[in-house]
């Protein structure tokens, strides 16, 4: 491998795009858990941002329209699970297996005029710049717009959580929906514009996928990001900048597998996808030990259901 | 009691439906591996379908079936519900069609790439792809100024190899300080991850890429990226039409309408065909003119060399990458070293994975 400064500078450019769906599902799964919610529907919703984004795209001629397009569609199928969680009380869990299987089927009808249709050119900000400045400029330019949120938005949430009024109510819903609900908050409203949050930047990770880092639709595209955004945010113990950190090591692994083998260094491509997954369950297992940290920041009521009682 | 009746009436019904379908007319069957609009090697098969189709005969097809216990269970469906003929079009149908052909002794079993006929209702059959990786390889030495090939691979088996060693030992020829950069990305069809692979791969230096993998994604970042590519499969000119020189085109149809037809006609037999440039199941895209006249005249030649015999791409002395001789001076590797082939030749970097 040669190790010169612009050559790391081009590997951590690469490294930190194929950490940007990761880092948007993941940002918008951490807003849904964070009011007591689990949806394990993010594969399936970002499958659905994908071909949505990618069909508005062929369709419309326009990017602004596939983007947006592919948010709202995230939105939509998200308040499908809204309503069954929140309105028929249906199990979480079971709920959301189902949307991702829904997902993935209905894209694959949705995507069988698309397949095969080359993609249009999504703009790159500040090309020359990165063409200039050795080292810095592939890291910080030459990037789509997506990107720079997606690395924005770890830090907006977690302000937003943190500082302010609303991200108070969205915390004290997910860790005590019942006292949420004796204050006079709306535990089932809340919930839902956090369910459809997430939904929309599950969409907008999949488009980023579709319209960006692989101009084009393939059935099952995803193939597996949601899961990796989902761990992730148990990884992250549920705070928004481990999840940047977490999102930039899952990223890292994939890319620098393919580096080392094309520098001839042999590891075992399978033990590098389970990576994160190992890594997860280490997380888990090391903060169950310790109650402190699972109260700082994990939603306690995380997946059960709330019933108001009239 | 009322239900158990009715029960036992709908399958009787259904017995009946398949049975009578089963001695309707003549059925052709195929699996694919991939999307049938994956624009490479599942696309090109599917054109070999309507080629058989446009005859009359019946045909049906599955796509997008993964290799393993799936595979087995769609061929069987197929062989249940009355098809003659049943074409299984990747590597990893190998093991599942035997099985299926072990019961179904009337039905013909067509499985591309494989070697295993282990009944006499199966035959193999595959394209000479190395032909066209030696034009490829002949290329790549030629136009490549960092003197760096990438090369994305999928699976460790001896097709693949025999393509970069072919690839290896025609660019060397041309140009002997060319060094082939590998990455192998244990899928067929995975577009994001063969463009992270082809970026890797540039990123390194290479300026040809060069895929074994099905989709269009890596000569997508190839035109991104400013650098030269060859499609897989079909022609994927469209998708990068200023970095493609060529690709190379598996023609499936002939074959698909011969087989179908001696099916048909009970001529049927048990063979193992491995056509190439000769035959036409493999053939070359239009060249990029991009190359100048003169190497597209060269490349013309050699496809014709190849095609008539004068040339094999496996001609001695070959060694292998600790030295040892695979093919003696002045002979060509048999067709038998070809098939079984699982060392890389001198001049490829890195081990094959395990």
């Amino acid at each position: 491998m040669s190790f010169d400064l612009n050559f790391i500078g081009i590997l951590i450019g690469a490294i930190m795009a194929s950490s940007v769906p990761l880092i948007l599902a993941a940002s918008g799964e951490l807003i849904t858990e964070r009011s007591g919610v689990l949806n394990l529907g993010v594969e399936g919703m970002m499958i659905i941002g994908a071909i949505s984004g990618f069909a508005l795209m062929v369709v419309t001629d326009n990017l602004f329209f596939a983007v947006v397009g592919s948010m709202l569609s995230g939105l939509i199928i998200s308040l499908i699970f809204g309503l069954l969680t929140q309105s028929l009380l249906t199990n979480h869990v079971a709920t959301g297996l189902a949307l991702t299987i829904f997902g993935i089927g209905m894209s694959a009808m949705i995507g069988k005029n698309f397949v095969g249709i080359p993609g249009k050119e999504f703009p790159l900000l500040f090309l020359n710049l990165k063409e200039s400045i050795p080292f810095l400029g592939p890291i910080f330019f030459g990037h789509s717009i997506l990107l720079y949120f997606a690395f924005g938005l770890p830090f907006l949430t977690n302000f937003f959580l943190k500082k302010t009024k609303i991200g108070l109510i969205i915390r004290a819903v997910g860790d005590s929906p019942t006292s949420a609900s004796n204050q006079g908050i709306n535990v089932t409203l809340v919930r839902y514009s956090c369910i459809l949050y997430g939904g929309a930047m599950c969409g907008l990770a999949g488009s980023y996928l579709s319209l960006i880092y692989t101009p084009q639709w393939i059935e099952n595209m995803t193939g597996g990001r949601g899961w990796i955004a989902l761990a992730l945010v148990v990884f992250a113990t549920w705070s928004p900048i481990k999840v940047l950190i977490g999102a930039l090591i899952f990223g890292g692994i994939t890319i620098l597998q393919l580096h080392m083998q094309a520098v001839g260094l042999r590891i075992p491509v399978q033990l590098l996808s389970a990576l994160p997954y190992i890594m997860t369950i280490i997380v888990l297992v090391v903060i169950s030990r310790d109650s402190r940290k699972i109260k700082l920041n994990t939603p306690t009521s995380l997946g059960q259901i709330f019933y108001k009682e009239k | 009691m009322y239900k158990l009746f009715l029960r036992s009436l709908i399958s009787a019904l259904f017995m009946l439906g398949f049975s009578l379908n089963a001695n309707a007319e003549f059925k052709v069957g195929f699996v694919y591996v991939g999307p049938t609009g994956d624009h490479g090697w599942t696309y090109q098969h599917h054109e070999g379908r309507n080629a058989v189709e446009a005859l009359g005969i019946k045909t049906t097809y599955v796509e997008s079936v993964p290799e393993g216990a799936d595979a087995e269970r769609v061929i069987r469906q197929l062989a249940q519900s009355g098809h003659d003929l049943i074409f299984t079009t990747s590597f990893g149908y190998m093991d599942p069609t035997n099985k299926v052909a072990k019961d179904f002794p009337n039905v013909k079993f067509e499985h591309a790439t494989g070697y295993k006929r282990e009944h006499s209702n199966v035959s193999t059959y595959s394209a000479r792809f190395y032909e066209g990786r030696t034009l490829l390889g002949h290329m790549a030495g030629k136009m490549t100024k960092t003197n760096t090939i990438g090369y994305i691979a999928s699976f460790p088996i001896p097709e693949v190899i025999r393509g970069i060693n072919a690839m290896t030992l025609a660019a060397q020829k041309v140009n002997p300080d060319i060094k082939t950069k590998i990455v192998w990305v244990f899928t067929w069809y995975d577009p994001g991850k063969e463009s992270e692979a082809a970026q890797a791969l540039i990123d390194q230096g290479a300026d040809i890429i060069m895929q074994h993998t099905d989709s269009t994604a890596p000569v997508q970042v190839a035109e991104k990226a400013g650098v030269w590519s060859f499609g897989q499969a079909s022609d994927m000119q469209r998708f990068a039409p200023k970095s493609i020189l060529t690709s190379i085109i598996d023609d499936w149809a002939p074959y698909y309408v011969e087989r179908s037809i001696a099916a048909r006609d009970g001529t049927w037999k048990q063979q193992d065909t491995w056509h190439g440039l000769k035959e036409g199941m493999v053939a070359m895209a239009p060249y990029n003119s991009a190359m100048g006249s003169d190497l597209v005249k060269e490349v013309e030649q050699l496809q014709k060399d190849l095609a008539s015999g004068k040339v094999h791409s496996f001609t001695g002395p070959i060694y292998d990458q600790k030295g040892n001789i695979l093919v003696a001076e002045g002979a060509v590797a048999d067709d038998g070293m070809l098939a079984g082939m699982n060392v890389y030749v001198k001049g490829v970097e890195g081990d094959i994975p395990q």
